[in-house]
């Protein structure tokens, strides 16, 4: 394997190996636990990421590049500042799922140790802090109980708030292919959408927003009827809060629901952000487990509740303690003893003495102005927190707010004082943990681009002006004193436990395979848990803010199967961006009144809004829109979907109720809507309404709308992409207010500027696709007008990312008589690659009636 | 049936020739006023320009008109008609009788009423004698003026540059063609002209023609002399209607003429630019065969009916076509254009109601008879920007 590199997926949790070539190929890496060799779009395109345009390549002070030196002489002089005038409490750290799991740790102990509070939170508080409340109100810890492997040896699969084909599509691949060896395998989906995950299952139950709850009590008092819970901890408590419990749900469905688990021992119920992401998200967590501890389906193989991260390294930075309301290492403020034991080994005085500020809370503080230095690292909360237009007066209140990142152009960023270049994939070295308990390398293979540096490194350097010397010479000294942590007050409870690998030479770390914790010894590793466990008194209790006359439907957020939380990454990519190119709102037909399919609408919550563009999906229940919560202002400024979200959270959990927010949706009137196909990103301030994706052949395409006159706005648009010695063609319909223009120089296509009155374009593909040619010949010209070839059919939207093949081919095969997945494969190559895009290819089976689709 | 045609040119030519093919036992008769054979009045401004030769221009030669049994006097001018007698009388006293008559006189250019319009050197740009003058004087080089800047103006300005004079073209209105073309596919002609020497004074009026012996110079109406040795007065013309007034002929502008082609005499027919049909002249050779095509169905006995169609205007000079048709006036009708700067393409469209009008194509004029086409049918057009674009974004959706 000389010149192969094994690393690990830098995105969801499912946390898969990969195989990195010496030029940058990525597959995965059959070895590997998670995926044995799978890999989904996001991971196929990786190596498309490594060269990252907009890398922030050196420290910049007040808008100034500065050195190293003088930027983390800045950072400390901030903190020291502010722990003078606010105390331990003014100052805080904002982490991320992204850090490796070392970073993770130096940031915790700098916010708990150096700085003495407790105030450092990350953004899997967004993700998955409630199944980690829930999980410390089950088992006393946090605890995952099962592996991968349970997935497919159920008998039945309970998916809960989770879009398992597009958020974790590996362990979606795992899952399908299971059940296609094993048909007599069931899957439920509990999600208010019809997600693409729903076309694995055998039974969908279209949940009222926020009635997770009510569903698992209501199953925890049907699974005693029928005598099969087993005494427990709290459960005479669990089933007393769980009476009357009525999900709204068809009868029937239900029914068959409580009927098939009840009567199938072999059950996962696998969680996610739909549960999690909930004003009752610890509630949610615990009424699943409830029905798993009752009946003792817990750590076994095929049965046990199942929460799944959506970030790869969430779990890691759970496990080092990286959130307010944990110390380190599973070590709690509320067991004697782990408090000064931890004082202790790292000879701090001042380790904070109690939980800090969680995300929202926190931001709600800089907000009031008690926030005196903040650094946020590999986060974009000016994006992905609710309320956001609150959250970014916050962040201009923070006299020195400190941004550690990969990237110049991110919202955040943009607004942090002192900015410090940090090594992205590929670049830094260091382990993560995976939804299963497995802890991975992520190995470096590119040099450090300009002067980026590890986060552990520059915290271990602010740290130092501090007055500390964490004495670290590199990654496997700060996993080894990580292990040492999970070893302190001992003997206990405490499952989490790495004593094997506090002996873990540089040598042994630098070839660490995959390894499931515990560890308690070297050579040990850790299987499925059976921790100690208890039933939780979880009372059905409705959304935070319920909808109303004024704000009637009920607002979901949620992921894109091609785009990766605020499109630092993956937005640079034009194949995964032709998934879905636009900010789009769904909603049912039937709640659209007169709002029109295709043009813009307004999102609009007691909060803030925002305005994207109406798709009319009938997969979408009654009383609900969904919005991607990708785009930032980089991509779509007036498409940022979280400042229309309510900041309500969990009252334990602290996370925030993403899931569920009163809205109404408005018709945003507009005078011109048009797209702009340029060689370069332009400013996203060029419309009233702008989206900007790249394209393939270093292209951007600009979606566009404005309230100007149209021929007003064609001209600004015009002069936007004009060049030197360039020409133009074009066409000009005053009266229909149609507005059409290519650049070219020698015959080379620059730009393309196209408006309407209306939404109704031509289509941008085929027109992108001219970018490549080197000449386009005097009659392709006016093509370029009509936005399709002269006698050729308008082109359709890419389906299969891997293979490039278009609705329209897949279409063309199923008309030719392809009748299932297999055949569409053999046929177009669509769906062979890895497989992300086999949910909608059976759709368009589906749409094909009265043939009949092959599960996926 | 003896049918005796005057005017040899197209439309008398085709006129001739359709009848002697379509009435059986027709004795046909073409009296042509100048001392030369049926020829291509059109291709006039490819002999000036060069391209051809005298020759290359006959559209009838001598035998094949006799193969078609058409007995055809060059350099016989007709001075006179007996209508009572059925006889025309010609210049040299010659009385030729007829059962019917078709008068093909065409036109005669405008000579502006100018001081100086009668010196030599001053010119009308109308027939081969008048080519054969300017080509005599064009082989001294110099300086010319061209007077008029309309479809015929421009084919002798270029054809005489191509010769290797010095022009300029004195306009009335602000651009050339100004009754093809709107303002800006005028601008870009004015600039492809421009680009091969034309120069263009615009808009002025001549106020006087110069010279003592032969013409010198221009003088216009801002009180510039322009130097020219050559003068071509082109600003329109006038239908020959002397001989059918002379004879009692209703005449208003032209000769009038029913949808069959007769005059008010029912013996005689009139067919090309000496006509005026429902009020209207025209000055295009395509109408004008059309014409002669219905006047000798009429004289064959079938039903004919002439139904013009909208003015259409084409123009070809320097590389450039040009090529207009329809309602061209931006006031009243809604504008759809097409620019290609690379190309030097420009068309744009005239609708009203949603229905096609009027178009003009320049450097592109493929597309000339699928937008006549559109504006004859006047349905409703479905998608305004494909239209634009041509016949070959028609078909698709």
């Amino acid at each position: 394997m000389s010149g192969v590199t094994r690393s690990t997926c830098p995105y969801c949790g499912v946390g898969c190996g990969v195989l990195v070539d010496a030029r940058g190929g990525v597959t995965g890496d059959p070895a590997h636990p998670a995926n044995q060799g799978r890999l989904c779009s996001k991971g196929t395109a990786l190596g498309e990421t490594l060269d990252q345009p907009g890398r922030l390549l050196h420290p910049e002070v007040d808008g100034k590049r500065a050195s190293w030196d003088a930027a983390l002489d800045a950072v400390a002089e901030g903190f020291r500042k502010a722990l003078a005038e606010g105390g331990p409490d003014s100052t805080a750290l904002y982490v991320s799922g992204q850090l490796l799991t070392e970073d993770y740790f130096a940031a915790n102990k700098f916010a708990k140790a150096v700085l003495g509070t407790a105030n450092i939170d990350s953004n899997s508080r967004l993700c998955m802090a409630s199944a980690v409340a829930g999980h410390k109100r089950a088992f006393g810890e946090d605890l995952v109980p099962g592996i991968y492997e349970d997935l497919e040896q159920a008998d039945l699969v309970v998916l809960v708030g989770s879009n398992l084909a597009w958020c974790h599509p590996v362990l979606f691949q795992r899952l399908v292919a299971a059940k296609a060896a094993r048909p007599s395998m069931r899957v439920v989906v509990v999600d208010p959408r019809r997600t693409a995950t729903c076309d694995v299952a055998d039974l969908h139950l279209a949940v009222v927003p926020g009635e997770d709850v009510a569903l698992f009590d209501a199953l925890l008092l049907h699974l005693h009827a029928a005598g099969l819970t087993q005494p427990a901890p709290g459960l005479e408590a669990a089933l007393a809060a769980a009476a009357g419990a009525a999900p709204r749900l068809p009868p029937a469905d239900l029914a068959r629901f409580l009927a098939w688990f009840a009567t199938t021992p072999r059950v996962v119920t696998l969680f996610s952000m739909g549960a999690n992401q909930s004003s009752a998200g610890t509630d949610k967590a615990n009424a699943i487990i409830n029905c798993h501890v009752a009946t003792g389906r817990i750590g076994l193989p095929g049965a046990g509740p199942f929460s799944i991260t959506g970030q790869p390294n969430a779990m890691g930075g759970r496990e080092v303690g990286a959130l307010s309301n944990m110390l380190a290492g599973h070590l709690d403020w509320a067991t004697p003893g782990e408090h000064a034991a931890l004082a202790e080994f790292w000879r701090a005085p001042k380790l904070a003495t109690q939980p800090g500020l969680k995300a929202v809370e926190l931001f709600q503080a800089a907000g009031a102005g008690r926030i005196g230095a903040m650094w946020v690292m590999a986060t974009n909360p000016a994006v992905s927190l609710p309320d956001a237009a609150a959250v970014r007066a916050a962040l201009k209140r923070i006299p020195m707010l400190v941004a550690s990142d990969c990237t110049r152009e991110s919202d955040t960023v943009d607004l942090a004082r002192i900015r410090l270049p940090a090594l992205g994939w590929g670049e830094k070295d260091g382990t993560v943990t995976n939804s299963e308990r497995v802890i991975s390398r992520q190995r470096g293979f590119r040099p450090w681009p300009g002067e980026a540096r590890p986060d552990w490194w520059a915290i271990s350097q602010v740290a130092q002006r501090l007055g500390w010397d964490f004495g670290w010479d590199g990654p496997a000294a700060i996993f080894r004193e990580h292990a040492a942590v999970t070893t302190l007050a001992r003997p206990a409870q405490r499952v989490f436990d790495l004593a094997g690998f506090t002996t873990l030479e540089d040598a042994g770390y630098a070839a660490l395979a995959p390894t499931r914790w515990p560890v308690p010894a070297p050579g040990v590793q850790g299987g499925r848990l059976q921790p100690m466990a208890r039933c939780v008194p979880t009372p059905p209790r409705a959304p935070a803010h319920a909808t109303s006359a004024g704000f009637p439907l009920s607002l979901l957020t949620g992921r894109l199967r091609d785009q990766w939380h605020t499109m630092t990454r993956t937005g640079g990519v034009a194949r995964l961006m032709a998934h879905v190119p636009e900010p789009l709102v769904s909603m049912h037909p039937d709640d659209a009144g007169a709002l029109a399919d295709g043009a813009l609408a307004r999102v609009e919550s007691a909060w803030g809004s925002a305005v994207l563009r109406l798709k009319l999906d009938p997969a979408m229940p009654p009383g609900s829109v969904f919005a991607p919560m990708h785009w930032t202002d980089r991509f779509a400024p007036a498409a940022r979907i979280n400042p229309a979200v309510n900041p309500a959270v969990d009252p334990i959990s602290g996370q925030p109720e993403l899931k569920h927010t009163p809205v109404r949706v408005l018709p945003v009137p507009m005078a011109w809507h048009g797209f702009v196909l340029a060689r370069r990103p332009l400013p996203t301030d060029l419309a009233e309404w702008s989206a900007r994706l790249p394209l393939a052949h270093g292209t951007w395409r600009h979606e566009l709308a404005g309230e100007e006159a149209p021929a007003v706005a064609f001209a600004r648009l015009r002069a936007a992409v004009a060049e030197p010695d360039a020409a133009w063609v074009t066409l000009d319909d005053a009266a229909a207010g149609t507005h059409r223009a290519a650049l070219l120089r020698d015959g080379r296509l620059l730009a393309v500027v196209v408006l309407g009155a209306t939404p109704a374009l031509p289509a941008r593909d085929w027109l992108a696709g001219l970018f490549a040619e080197e000449r386009i010949g005097l009659p392709a010209r006016r093509a370029l007008l009509a936005g399709r070839p002269a006698d050729g059919p308008a082109p359709t939207p890419t389906i299969c990312v891997c293979h490039g093949v278009s609705a329209g081919r897949i279409a063309a095969a199923i008309a030719g008589g392809a009748c299932s997945l297999a055949q569409v494969g053999e046929a177009t190559a669509a769906g062979t690659g890895c497989g992300s895009c086999r949910p909608e290819i059976n759709a368009l089976l589906a749409l094909a009636a009265p043939r009949v689709a092959e599960p996926a | 049936m003896k049918v005796v045609v005057v005017g040899a040119g197209p439309a008398g030519t085709r006129c001739a020739v359709q009848v002697a093919r379509r009435v059986p036992g027709a004795e046909v008769t073409l009296l042509g006023a100048e001392l030369a054979l049926p020829y291509d009045r059109v291709a006039l401004s490819r002999l000036l320009a060069g391209e051809v030769e005298v020759g290359d221009l006959i559209t009838h030669p001598i035998l094949a008109l006799e193969a078609a049994g058409i007995r055809f006097r060059a350099g016989v001018a007709v001075a006179a008609l007996d209508r009572a007698a059925q006889v025309v009388e010609t210049t040299k006293g010659e009385r030729i009788g007829y059962d019917r008559l078709v008068l093909a006189t065409g036109s005669a250019a405008v000579r502006l009423p100018l001081p100086g319009a009668e010196l030599p050197g001053v010119l009308a740009y109308r027939d081969l004698g008048d080519v054969r003058a300017m080509l005599r004087l064009a082989a001294e080089g110099g300086h010319a003026v061209v007077i008029g800047g309309g479809l015929l103006g421009l084919e002798a300005a270029t054809g005489l540059a191509a010769r290797g004079m010095k022009v300029t073209v004195v306009h009335a209105m602000g651009w050339p063609m100004d009754r093809q073309l709107d303002p800006e596919a005028g601008a870009l002609l004015t600039a492809r002209l421009g680009r091969r020497g034309i120069r263009f004074v615009m808009p002025a009026a001549t106020v006087a023609l110069e010279g003592e012996r032969h013409v010198q110079g221009v003088r216009v109406d801002d009180g510039r002399v322009l130097p020219a040795s050559l003068v071509v007065m082109s600003v329109g013309i006038r239908p020959h209607v002397a001989l059918a007034r002379a004879a009692g002929l209703q005449v208003a502008r032209g000769v009038v003429v029913d949808d069959a082609m007769r005059s008010s005499d029912p013996a005689i027919y009139a067919v090309g630019e000496c006509t005026e049909h429902k009020g209207r002249l025209i000055g295009l050779v395509k109408p004008a065969l059309e014409q002669a095509e219905v006047a000798a169905a009429a004289l064959a006995g079938d039903a004919a009916c002439w139904q013009p169609v909208p003015d259409q205007a084409a123009l070809k000079v320097s590389g450039t076509a040009v090529w207009s048709a329809g309602e061209i006036s931006a006031e009243t009708a809604e504008a759809i254009i097409l620019r290609d700067e690379d190309a030097e393409e420009y068309r744009r469209l005239f609708l009203r109601d949603g229905r096609l009008v009027g178009a003009v194509l320049y450097g592109d004029t493929a597309d000339a008879g699928y937008y006549m086409r559109l504006i004859a049918e006047q349905h409703v057009v479905e998608s305004r920007a494909e239209l634009v674009l041509g016949s070959s974004f028609e078909a698709a959706a």
